[in-house]
């Protein structure tokens, strides 16, 4: 199956990091990365820019209504994720607690909808 | 052959043998039936037509030799139909037709048991904590969501849905059917175990059985705890669990006298304890200790042991006690650990050094409705002649015991007061 591990995460945080601390951090997401991709598990990945960039559309009354800022406020915002294929979700979860994300913010581990006939026994 | 033929109501019979089996192999049935599909509800239903369609059988051609294999060959011939029905695909049809061969090649009679893995899907991290027990209940048990919305004071439709969605959730997140490995097993056993024991005491809040729903939780609740011990014979937490349920078991009577009045355990005797189950007790015990690796539920059941020891010898024993709770509330602290660990403070070193014990937990809001705090605080305010403050806990108790035993044995002890005017 595949999951999309999501990382949320305080940007106001790494706002505050000094700079030797978000290169250990970036190493950390690279080493992640890496072993990820050893074990062949991985699909795709993306680091988002922050939520002060992001803008949210919805139709109102048959028209686009587009604002300025993320669909949710709240602190901790969507910052990246990881598309990986794992037999189950205790595999999924052991790869998102793995994640440098589980220790500074929170992982939210999400199963990828599949078409029926596709889903069948992969466990 | 017929099972049925010796007796002359053959629809009592197959009725009798369906519900025997139902019992017996329902999380047995359900287990190899989701194993692969992880679809919980749709083995369930698969189940049910089987179950109805035996019922139809077999009084009319006769119980079958393995009553077991012929329902897991109809459940399964349901849950295949179903999957084309649906037009789901030939993967999962394979899959269930793979495993149609794989129960038609092993002896029919030893269906291979993945109830554990069963039990560790149900109890998993991933689900809800609230509706593990519950989910425990009907899929490895067979309990309908009536039963166990009353055992659980809700309603049962409120149940049904919140069972479905966790169903759901094994289906589509793809809660694994496995035992976890090692480094992982003692953390995902503990949730197990904690469910087993919350079948328990629910069973345990009806003291005389009047109400036979959960009367037979106990009963259920101690069925699940044997059967984790068969399937983990060398777990010495599963051991501890069973202990401590048949301890608690084999004092369930003598918690009433004949007029149905709450009898505290100190007032108890211990002749009318059943003496088979407390020695079952005191070997599951004696045999986890052996593997050296202590854990809650041996604590639990070795403090019943000092407790049933204790009265039956007539010898104080609370400095044994006390060390007991000592490492409970360390290993697994509870503000409900801490108003038990009070009460045998007292009984060694007097009402007051037990009061000054649960003063930090005084405003703990764990224990602002915990009925056996507010009777344990009145008790040991009264024998330190605190009469007033007696009273007002005694209140309290009265107020939150939904036993009705329980609250006259409470009211009968606030009776007793001296009079404060």
């Amino acid at each position: 199956m595949q999951y999309l591990l999501m990382i949320y995460s305080a940007e106001s945080e790494w706002k505050q990091l000094g700079d030797g601390e978000r290169q250990q951090r970036v190493a950390a997401y690279q080493a992640y990365t890496e072993s990820l991709k050893k074990a062949e598990v991985v699909v795709g990945m993306n680091r988002l820019q922050h939520a002060s960039t992001a803008t949210t559309v919805r139709i109102i009354d048959g028209k686009p209504q587009v604002l300025d800022g993320p669909y949710s406020d709240s602190k901790e915002q969507l910052a990246g994720y990881y598309l990986i294929d794992a037999p189950n979700l205790d595999a999924a979860i052991t790869w998102a607690a793995r994640c440098p994300g589980a220790s500074h913010g929170a992982m939210e581990v999400r199963p990828i909808w599949t078409m029926p006939y596709e889903s069948a026994g992969s466990a | 052959m017929s099972l049925c033929s010796r007796d002359g109501d053959p629809n009592g019979t197959a009725r009798s043998i369906a519900e025997a089996v139902a019992r017996r192999s329902y999380g047995k049935l359900v287990a190899l039936l989701a194993m692969r599909t992880r679809d919980v509800a749709a083995a369930e239903d698969a189940l049910a037509d089987a179950f109805a369609a035996a019922l139809a059988d077999w009084p009319q051609r006769g119980c079958p030799a393995n009553p077991e294999g012929w329902l897991m060959t109809v459940a399964r011939r349901r849950a295949i139909d179903a999957v084309r029905h649906r037009r789901i695909g030939d993967e999962l049809v394979n899959e269930l037709v793979l495993l149609a061969d794989e129960i038609d090649h092993s002896d029919a009679r030893a269906l291979p048991d993945r109830r554990l893995a069963l039990l560790f899907a149900c109890t998993h991290p991933a689900l809800d904590a609230a509706i593990r027990t519950p989910l425990m209940l009907q899929v490895v048990l067979g309990l309908d969501a009536k039963t166990i919305a009353s055992a659980f004071l809700t309603s049962p439709a409120a149940i049904s849905k919140r069972l479905e969605r966790a169903k759901r959730k094994i289906r589509d997140a793809g809660v694994p059917f496995t035992v976890p490995e090692r480094e992982e097993l003692p953390g995902r056993l503990a949730a197990v175990l904690e469910a087993i024991y919350g079948v328990y005491s629910q069973g345990w809040t009806d003291p005389v059985g009047d109400d036979t729903v959960r009367h037979d939780l106990a009963g259920e609740a101690l069925f699940l705890a044997h059967l984790l011990v068969d399937l983990l014979p060398e777990d010495p937490e599963a051991l501890g669990l069973l202990s401590l349920m048949l301890y608690s078991q084999a004092r369930r009577a003598a918690r009433r006298d004949a007029e149905g009045n709450y009898v505290p355990l100190s007032a108890q005797d211990p002749a009318t304890w059943n003496a088979r189950m407390l020695d079952a007790a005191e070997g599951l015990l004696r045999q986890a200790s052996t593997h050296q690796v202590i854990g809650r539920f041996q604590l639990e059941a070795a403090l019943q042991s000092a407790h049933v020891h204790r009265c039956q010898t007539r010898r104080p024993n609370w400095d044994e006690v006390m060390q007991l709770y000592d490492a409970l509330s360390a290993l697994a602290p509870s503000p409900v650990i801490a108003v038990n660990r009070a009460l045998a403070l007292a009984e060694r070193d007097g009402p007051q050094a037990a009061l000054d014990a649960l003063a930090p937990y005084a405003d703990d809001p764990r224990l602002a409705d915990y009925q056996p705090y507010w009777a344990a605080r009145a008790e040991l305010l009264a024998r330190s002649g605190a009469t007033v403050e007696a009273l007002t806990s005694y209140e309290m108790a009265i107020g939150l015991a939904s036993d009705p035993a329980v609250r006259r044995f409470l009211q009968r002890k606030r009776a007793q007061m001296p009079s404060t005017a």
